[in-house]
């Protein structure tokens, strides 16, 4: 034996070899880890490797790795792969309905299809990190304030850009392309202001995850969705039972008769902006703290939102959270068949089809859409 | 970089290799958008498809240069097809829908890593206009005094610009006769009122497919002179940018002109490349002219984009028919 030592507090060891390099050179070592000696409730990941064998050929540190825990390498058996894809097919899936409750309501009271939508969900997820980071807010209230100030930008941007627009009688392929330009424009000065590195937040970036019954999720993922019921369930209750929330279905379902019925038209679009503006921040929020975020991804996951959308059906929004969870367990389920690298285009492909055979979408109305 | 280099930076790129295929680029979107009034948001999936049929052919299968060109017309075709059958039939959002998404979902695939033996992941294709390059004849740099601006080319750049510029002006005569022949009435016609022309006995759906399918080639076109212009095929050369690029050239120039690409396609590289150097030789370190505080050279570059944008949308609000166009001629949805 030439020699033996202790880990330290970072779990490194160092054991010099005697004599000169010339000394050593050719000669074969062997490492064996004693697991008398290993910490109360660690063990070897495999445990067949508690020793190596190695050849000197250079003139070097040699690094050995025994890995403790659990393999994060190995491969779950399907059924458990399928469940552990479902949870968060589901988690996403959530998000996705937070966030394209904004964009659908948009479409159904105003008929614009809001292509810069994308970019409030960043914008929530760039601001809370604003706060998190060089504030140094605790997350929970820098989430607050970042939802808050998407509200702000929701009823800013429809009072300063979207309802001139609409008294000046500009067309919605115009106004369609003029989302363009602005989303655009939105996601060079996020790039410009924050650089584009991925980002995450200094809180919660725990990743062991708790397991109940044969589901295992991580602690923030299930925050994230218990959040993202909680507010589902408030807007349904908000929608269905309040008098702002009938006027809101009654414009979405036909903008012309219920101003006639004296509904103000103007003050529900712009609670659906702020809303919705809202809405998408929050889910920015909530899909940054799950999975990270950097400038553009609200243009990424914009995809996502128009598959959920279009499948639920266009202006509805029962549909819309049906769509999402179909689209968030479609989207990651498929990491069963295919490469993640491809989801984006599964989503694409589902989108496709649907417009092939059920145009107005699962729960939409049947209309003439052409 | 002096000041001067900042305008024979943008006399330069005005009519430059970029400035070509970008031009292209807007004569499909204006078959598209000009004419039938089709919101194609994905056209960088055009030039992505064709492109890539190009380069991986050529420098992954070692095909034919001439059979790739082909094959990548193909390409772009079944694509119109894929995105226009099943949104043609519905209202005019769910194609610029498709196609945006579209055109992001091929790119993540022609990008993605476990493809990277075929199209090269992230860093893309090269090693595939040999063929091309032979047939240039020009061997030496090409240089333009304007007043007292020296502006030069390169044989090689040079050679895309004229080959580039003479597919523009053939794919210009081309669309103008294709406008005033029936057909070209009839798209028009879609444009403004589909539901008159579908009443007087036109299958709309059939035209706006055809529309479809020939912006789609010529956006294959532009699709060849990207490649052919940095001579390698890359997803950072196909994003959104790209298409939206190409839709600010259009309506700069002026949507339904014939000659609206180009005029736009001139002035539109002439000031984004203007303001790009200037804002780069403004935040050079130590000139201290915008400190590095407020911008840095990396940040410099995105003012550019974030510029264009705002022209998009001040654009369309206050003069949708561009320089050149008629507000009559392009009364889309107005009421």
């Amino acid at each position: 034996m030439v020699g033996e030592d202790r880990s330290n507090a970072q779990g490194r060891f160092d054991i010099p070899l005697p004599g000169t390099t010339i000394d050593v050179l050719g000669n074969s070592y062997r490492v064996v880890l004693d697991d008398e000696t290993l910490p109360k409730g660690s063990y070897l990941t495999d445990p067949d490797a508690i020793e190596r064998t190695f050849d000197i050929q250079t003139d070097q540190n040699y690094a050995v790795n025994f890995s403790i825990g659990p393999d994060i390498f190995a491969e779950d058996p399907w059924h458990e792969q399928m469940i552990d894809l479902a949870v968060s097919g589901i988690v996403l899936g959530l998000l996705l309905a937070l966030a394209s409750l904004g964009l659908s309501l948009v479409f159904g009271t105003t008929g614009l299809t809001n292509f810069s939508h994308g970019e409030l969900f960043s914008f929530g997820a760039l601001a809370a990190y604003f706060f998190d980071s060089t504030v140094g807010a605790p997350l929970i209230l820098a989430a607050l304030l970042a939802v808050i100030l998407s509200a702000l930008l929701g009823y800013v941007q429809d009072a300063g850009l979207w309802r001139p627009l609409r008294k000046r009688g500009t067309g919605i392929i115009a106004m369609m392309i003029v989302s363009i330009g602005l989303g655009i424009s939105l996601r060079n000065l996020y790039q410009y202001l924050m650089g584009p590195d991925p980002h995450n937040y200094s809180q919660y970036t725990a990743v062991d995850p708790w397991n109940i019954g044969p589901v295992s999720i991580t602690p923030k993922d299930l925050a994230a969705a218990l959040i993202c019921v909680a507010v589902l369930v408030i807007v349904s209750l908000v929608v269905t039972k309040t008098r702002l929330g009938k006027a809101t279905r009654a414009v979405a379902d036909n903008p012309a008769l219920a101003a006639s019925s004296g509904i103000n038209v103007d003050r529900v679009v712009s609670v659906v902006w702020i809303s919705g503006t809202a809405l998408a921040g929050l889910g920015g929020i909530m899909f940054g703290l799950t999975q990270g975020f950097d400038y553009q991804v609200g243009f990424k996951v914009l995809l996502l939102m128009f598959a959920s959308v279009i499948l639920g059906g266009l202006g509805t929004i029962w549909g819309v959270m049906v769509g999402s969870l179909i689209v968030g367990l479609a989207v990651e389920e498929s990491a069963l068949f295919v490469n993640a690298e491809f989801k984006y285009a599964l989503a694409l492909g589902l989108l496709i089809i649907v417009l092939l055979v059920r145009p107005q979408g699962l729960l939409g109305r049947r209309e003439r859409v052409g | 970089m002096t000041w001067g280099e900042v305008l024979t930076g943008g006399f330069e790129q005005a009519i430059g290799p970029t400035a070509v295929f970008f031009c292209l680029a807007a004569i499909g979107l204006n078959i598209h958008f000009g004419y039938t009034g089709l919101l194609n948001f994905g056209q960088a999936a055009f030039m992505m498809v064709a492109a890539y049929c190009l380069s991986s052919m050529v420098s992954t299968w070692d095909v034919n240069f001439w059979i790739a060109i082909v094959t990548g017309l193909g390409g772009a075709a079944v694509l119109a097809l894929l995105m226009g059958v099943p949104t043609l039939r519905l209202r005019a959002d769910y194609l610029a829908i498709v196609t945006i998404a579209g055109a992001e979902a091929i790119r993540q695939i022609l990008g993605a890593a476990s493809l990277s033996e075929y199209f090269g992941g992230q860093t893309g294709r090269t090693g595939f206009v040999a063929t091309y390059q032979s047939l240039n004849p020009f061997s030496s740099d090409i240089s333009i005094g304007i007043g007292s601006f020296d502006v030069n080319w390169r044989p090689y750049d040079f050679f895309v610009m004229v080959t580039g510029w003479s597919v523009v002006a053939i794919f210009s005569v081309a669309v103008f006769l294709l406008i005033r022949s029936p057909w070209g009435r009839v798209l028009k016609g879609i444009r403004e009122d589909e539901d008159a022309v579908r009443s007087l006995g036109k299958n709309v759906y059939s035209y706006k497919m055809q529309s479809l399918l020939i912006g789609g080639l010529i956006g294959a076109f532009a699709g060849f002179w990207s490649a052919f212009a940095s001579a390698s095929t890359a997803p950072s050369d196909f994003a959104t940018d790209t298409t939206f690029f190409a839709w600010t050239i259009l309506l700069l120039g002026g949507a339904a002109r014939v000659l609206g690409p180009i005029a736009g396609t001139i002035i539109f590289w002439f000031f984004i490349t203007a303001l790009e150097l200037f804002f780069i030789r403004a935040t050079l370190p130590g000139e201290n002219i915008i400190p590095t505080a407020i911008m840095d050279q990396n940040q410099a570059s995105l003012v550019r984009l974030i510029v264009l944008g705002v022209v998009l949308m001040l654009l369309m609000i206050y003069r949708p028919q561009g320089m050149f166009g008629d507000r009559r001629e392009l009364a889309l949805d107005e009421h």
